[in-house]
């Protein structure tokens, strides 16, 4: 009996070839094709242990989908494919400036919070949008062009700091809110 | 039941009967039945033509649902169980301030209880005599007994109320096909009217609570981008502020349950009024012979609920901060709930959105229309390719870590079905067992989030700290519910449970409250199971054919032998009274059948790849 592999990269799952530049219509299209085959909702009528099966594999396709979808998610899976860890957890080693840099972006957010300044924090939102964009670029080259792993993961981890600050800003927000 | 299906786009599954399905709106104030009827969404009406049923249920000599009991409450508050949504899933603490309702809680410390002259009754319970009237009311109408339903749920309740519901819709004796968001509901019943594409925003203001959805439409397509509400914020707020103005005005302080619920009432039909009319006078004689007679002015209404109005703005702002999208990419604001009408909340979407919102669906009847569109899908009616919804969980799903911390395991706003697992380790020499406390929300502290369950894995070898490595794994379903696993990855030690102890009821209380509601149908019961087991049986004996027809080069010859065998041992049984016998030649089949609907269902998997004319793929 044939069957299709759903533990497989997930790029080719999607069809997509492996590399971090994407074609992100391409995966959004093939995303919903599969969906609509393996989606829970299609097996609703149907025995239990196949809606146990339908929900598994729709799982698995967001699961995949989320991963490549998202920047730093996918660099951190197409190291993983090369064998390379990114050690976010353990490697904590920074440039100075990096640090440097991303300790006065972290006393700017909390600054315009006790000024409760909403336009000094959408500031620092669109300046950490764009250091991201540039740095997602700097991944691209490394990954794609040069093939140099380790310097890609050491990017991943200076995205991770990013991303937590973009978290941070979020939270600022929603305390601005209340 | 039947094999799974998998027919060119547009096709029909199988050459069977239609099924028949509905969708209910299990409202705070009201709820409603709706079925697809020759390819159209309608709401079914009672006999005396009315489409609302007031979610209210009276437990006097008998349990009265609806109208009757309605009429009752100011008589008979304590008995009369309005807006019980709001106590589904919740403990008595969680409702909070309980002093101005006129009823005989029973604190158990999970899920709160209410004492009537029938008995303790939990709200599962309650809502259960509600599904039961909308259940015979579409049976009657539409000649039949329901293959299942699809229930609808606020998007931001959290997995105790949906369990809540679920368990509700089994003790009325209804398959749920699927828990649908509110607004997701309400989307598919624009979607199709409208034809609509692009990002839209569903506020959706019912009885007793709050939701608003992001989503993005397009070709048949609804992605639910972020989900934000309050499972506690609804119209009845706003007759609560009434209420406590008109006791200020009058300078009351204690009323009896009887005073209490008149008085609810007619802030209810004032609020009502300020709709149509700029003020509302206000008369009543109070069991103590006082008279209130007092105008409440739209501008004062405006004034004291304009708090109220701005926490739902707060949530909003959210919701699209989640969804990363800003105001002016909404393409169009859908309003829901009966709340909606009233004039400043429109006027205060409207001025937030910068355009005027979208109310030309009945917001009491589009959540039940769209509800029914989708069960008509699930039921299996209706084959469609290009069709699909992608919803999200609401609220983030995590487990405590030392120091009564939060640890994130699903984030909020992951589309459903997402399953994520994490490590964890002992942290003493030789420690054989570990509890896991799973939570809900989005706080850092485990006090800030809602508790759902907590278990032990146990059985775990001694090892020095650190050593073991207890992988758990949370996976969420198509209706939003969980299902926590933690397994022991050296010794393969397991536990698992469905996410239901600490506020939901035990699979023992269900069973319980199913033979206390049937033990005088049970010969009913019995010829019911009966008939249900046949047509199942023959579905499955089509679909199964079918598919054999279909795709059944893809067997081999011992397996197409094992399946034909079992497709006659239960043509067999379908003679016999026993349903029972007929079920177990059923599970027979199917189990002899899954492997087979796998390998179609990675066949028409594959048949999707291969559409995309990728050069580079490769299928195993």
């Amino acid at each position: 009996m044939q069957s299709f592999d759903f533990s497989q990269d997930y790029f080719n799952l999607f069809g997509l070839s492996r590399c971090y530049r994407l074609d992100s219509t391409g995966l959004e299209v093939q995303f919903r094709a599969l969906q609509a085959q393996v989606h829970p909702d299609k097996s609703a009528h149907l025995s239990d242990a196949l809606q146990r099966i339908a929900m598994q594999r729709s799982t698995q396709v967001n699961e995949a989908y989320q991963t490549l979808k998202s920047p730093i998610r996918r660099a951190r899976y197409l190291l993983s494919l090369q064998g390379v860890d990114t050690q976010e957890e353990t490697n904590t080693v920074m440039p100075v400036d990096f640090l440097m840099a991303q300790m006065d972006l972290r006393e700017a957010v909390e600054a315009a919070l006790r000024a409760q300044d909403i336009s000094a924090l959408d500031k620092q939102a669109a300046q950490l949008k764009a250091d991201t964009r540039k740095l997602e670029a700097e991944l691209a080259e490394q990954i794609d062009t040069l093939q140099n792993y380790q310097a890609a993961a050491g990017l991943v981890r200076k995205l991770r700091f990013m991303e937590k600050l973009a978290e941070e800003i979020a939270s600022a927000y929603d305390e601005l809110d209340n | 039941m039947a094999l799974l299906q998998i027919s060119e786009p547009g096709l029909s599954t199988a050459p069977h009967q239609h099924r028949l399905a509905v969708g209910i709106d299990l409202g705070t104030t009201n709820s409603l039945v709706a079925t697809v009827r020759n390819g159209i969404s309608v709401v079914l009406n009672d006999e005396n033509g009315r489409a609302m049923l007031p979610s209210v249920v009276r437990y006097a000599t008998e349990v009265v649902v609806g109208e009757v009991a309605q009429a009752a409450q100011s008589d008979d508050p304590v008995n009369t169980i309005v807006s019980v949504k709001r106590f589904m899933g919740r403990s008595l603490t969680d409702v909070g301030d309980t002093s101005r309702l006129p009823y005989r809680f029973v604190d158990t410390g999970s899920m709160l209880q209410l004492r009537t002259v029938a008995g303790v009754k939990s709200p599962v319970e309650v809502s259960a005599e509600i599904l039961k009237v909308l259940r015979l009311r579409a049976e009657e109408s539409l000649g039949g007994e329901l293959v299942g339903a699809v229930i609808t749920v606020p998007a931001y309740f959290d997995d105790a109320q949906r369990q809540a519901t679920k368990d509700a819709a089994k003790l009325a004796g209804i398959n749920v096909l699927r828990l649908l968001n509110e607004p997701t509901a309400a989307a598919i019943a624009y979607g199709l009217d409208n034809a609509s594409e692009g990002v839209y925003a569903v506020y959706d203001l019912g009885g007793g609570t709050f939701d608003i959805s992001i989503l993005r439409l397009s070709r048949g397509v609804f992605e639910v981008l972020s989900a934000n509400g309050d499972s506690a914020l609804g119209g009845d707020d706003f007759d609560q502020r009434i209420h406590c103005w008109l006791l200020e005005k009058n300078q009351l302080s204690v009323l009896s349950p009887q005073n209490t619920r008149l008085l609810l009432t007619l802030a209810r039909s004032a609020k009502e009024q300020l709709t149509e009319h700029v003020e509302a006078r206000i008369t009543a004689v109070l069991s103590s012979g006082e008279i209130i007679d007092n105008v409440l002015s739209r501008a004062d209404f405006q004034e004291m609920s304009t708090n109220l109005i701005q926490r739902t703005l707060q949530l909003m702002r959210r919701a699209l901060r989640d969804a990363k999208l800003g105001v002016d990419e909404v393409k169009g604001v859908v309003m829901v709930g009966g709340a909606t009408r009233m004039p400043q909340v429109q006027h205060a979407v409207g001025e937030f959105f910068g355009q005027t919102p979208l109310t030309n669906l009945d917001p009491d009847k589009v959540v039940a229309l769209g509800a029914a569109i989708q069960a008509n899908l699930l039921a299996g009616n209706q084959s469609r390719d290009d069709w699909l919804l992608l919803d999200v969980i609401p609220l983030s799903l995590g487990l405590e870590t030392m120091g009564g911390l939060v640890e994130k395991i699903i984030p909020r706003n992951s589309t459903i079905p997402t399953a994520r697992a994490q490590e964890f380790t002992t942290y003493k020499d030789g420690q054989t067992a570990m509890s896991l406390h799973v939570l809900q929300g989005e706080r850092e502290l485990v006090s800030d989030c809602r508790s759902l369950a907590k278990f032990e894995l146990r059985g775990i070898p001694p090892m020095v700290a650190g050593a073991a490595r207890i992988r758990v794994t949370f996976q969420v379903d198509a209706d939003g519910l969980l299902n926590v696993a933690a397994r022991e990855m050296a010794s393969g030690v397991e536990a698992a449970i469905v996410v239901k102890p600490s506020y939901g009821l035990s699979d023992a209380e269900i069973t319980r409250m199913l033979q206390d509601s049937t033990q005088h149908a049970q010969d009913d019961m019995q010829a019911r199971a009966h008939r249900e087991q046949q047509t199942e049986a023959n579905q499955l004996l089509d679909a199964v054919q079918n598919a054999l027809d279909q795709d059944g080069s893809l067997l081999s010859e011992v397996q197409h032998a094992e399946i034909e065998s079992r497709m006659s041992a239960l043509k067999e049984t379908l003679v016999l009274t026993d349903h029972l016998t007929i079920k177990r030649a059923v599970t027979a089949l199917n189990d002899a059948t899954v492997s087979f609907a796998q390998a179609r269902m990675d066949k028409s998997v594959k048949r999707v790849l291969s559409g995309m004319n990728i050069s580079d793929l490769e299928i195993k």
